[in-house]
């Protein structure tokens, strides 16, 4: 299957935005599930239900609550703007916000099931060979999780490469800034002639979400397979 | 070395504790399921909090409800020897073996303890390949190369085959009459207890 050279740059800026969201979402995600899975606090049902809110909500809010407070006028927008010089809006680094933002609930889920899964009682046993908090986290409790935590980095990379409402919503469809695959797929269907380009774009996405599934499940897998010997 | 203990602590309906003064050589804490007994090692290592009560080793004071101390469990450098093993899985047994090593202290020397516990041939495998007495000894072992200056065992040869129970009572033996470490040993079995024990206290 051979792409043109302006499908191949609709691959690419999916890959940039997809990567940029996985990444700079990783630790808020693990920060979260943490929290979840290990804290004791007043407002943990709230915090739980606020994470997985982009999950259940229509994409469209989720994007016209980014617009809200990425916009000129909104707190975060006009705090960029005044610090930075910077806007999001119309960029593709909006549209890695936006991956990011629906991508969070599926990772938080993914990491906090690895973190549960942590024998505690092998945190216990560090604690009294002369562990202190940080390197039992760091020497036991991280990478027993690691599989796990990978595992939902892959399936966020894919849920923000398939992302469309939020990010057509807050970021609108610049070729070439914010339209991504699915984007670019929805612009080929407008098209009179578009069918042979939506048939290549479509193809390319199964197989980078059929892979990604793969891999996640393979790395799920190896975090429940036999790594606890008690 | 003296342990003076007095502690109690509610869990649940039941009210568990233990209170008892000792000198050097082998402590056993002995009585039936459900005294208390590993309840009040986890108390003694500083993994479970007693509501009220002390732990004093050496005079030195571990835990302390009226004076408000209570040492984290990481400094208190007591070898926790636990019903299961817990070892750690993504280690080798050499790396089990050396997790608590670094600690300052009186560590053991490597190729002395590996001997006397006869585990030299197990250091590449991976703990989910060893037979629960040999994983057991790889965790005697790694207690004793943190630098631990006295031994918490929990029930050390439950579930295990007589001559498997042999060699961990040989291997208690030459903790209790050549390193003369003093050892706090929880079991439930008599002959175990008259066997081991310089000192029996009932729970």
């Amino acid at each position: 299957m051979i792409l043109t050279p302006a499908e191949w740059e609709i691959v690419r800026l999916s890959l940039k935005v997809g990567l940029v969201a996985m990444a700079v979402t990783l630790p808020i995600a693990f920060g979260f599930a943490w929290l979840l899975a290990r804290g004791q606090f007043p407002g943990k049902v709230l915090l739980d239900g606020l994470v997985h809110l982009p999950l259940v909500l229509p994409p469209v809010v989720t994007g016209w609550l980014l617009l809200i407070a990425f916009g000129p006028h909104g707190p975060i927008g006009a705090w960029l703007q005044g610090w930075f010089g910077v806007t999001v809006l119309f960029r593709w680094t909006g549209a890695a916000i936006a991956a990011g933002v629906m991508a969070l609930p599926l990772m938080v889920r993914a990491i906090r099931l690895s973190i549960e899964a942590v024998d505690r009682r092998l945190e216990s046993a560090a604690r009294t060979l002369g562990a202190g908090p940080w390197r039992t986290f760091r020497s036991v409790t991280l990478p027993l999780s690691t599989p796990g935590v990978l595992a939902g980095a892959v399936l966020g990379f894919a849920r923000s490469i398939g992302e469309f409402g939020a990010t057509i919503t807050f970021v609108s469809n610049v070729p070439g800034e914010t339209r991504t695959l699915p984007l670019a797929i929805y612009s080929a269907l407008q098209l009179p002639n578009g069918d042979a380009e939506v048939l290549r774009l479509a193809l390319v996405s199964v197989a980078l979400a059929f892979g990604a599934l793969i891999v996640s499940e393979l790395l799920a897998q190896r975090s429940g397979r036999g790594m606890h010997v008690l | 070395m003296s342990f003076d203990v007095d502690v109690t602590k509610r869990l649940g309906e039941r009210q568990i504790g233990a209170a008892f003064t000792a000198e050097d050589g082998l402590i056993v804490l002995f009585g039936p399921s459900g005294a208390g007994k590993t309840s009040t090692l986890n108390m003694i290592a500083g993994l479970l909090r007693p509501d009220r009560g002390h732990v004093r080793i050496d005079g030195e004071t571990l835990f302390d409800s009226a004076q408000r101390v209570d040492m984290p469990v990481q400094r208190r450098r007591i070898g926790y020897v636990f019903q299961e093993p817990r070892l750690f899985p993504h280690k080798r047994v050499r790396a089990n073996l050396l997790y608590g090593s670094h600690n300052a202290g009186r560590a053991l020397a490597f190729d002395e303890t590996i001997a006397f516990l006869g585990i030299g041939h197990l250091l590449d495998r991976w703990p989910r390949s060893l037979s629960g007495g040999e994983a057991r000894r790889v965790a005697i072992g790694r207690a004793l190369l943190a630098g631990a200056r006295f031994l918490l065992l929990d029930e050390p040869l439950s579930s295990l085959d007589r001559p498997r129970r042999e060699e961990i009572m040989r291997a208690i033996e030459h903790i209790r009459d050549v390193l003369r470490l003093p050892v706090l040993m929880v079991t439930h079995d008599s002959e175990e207890a008259e066997r081991l024990g310089t000192q029996i206290v009932r729970l």
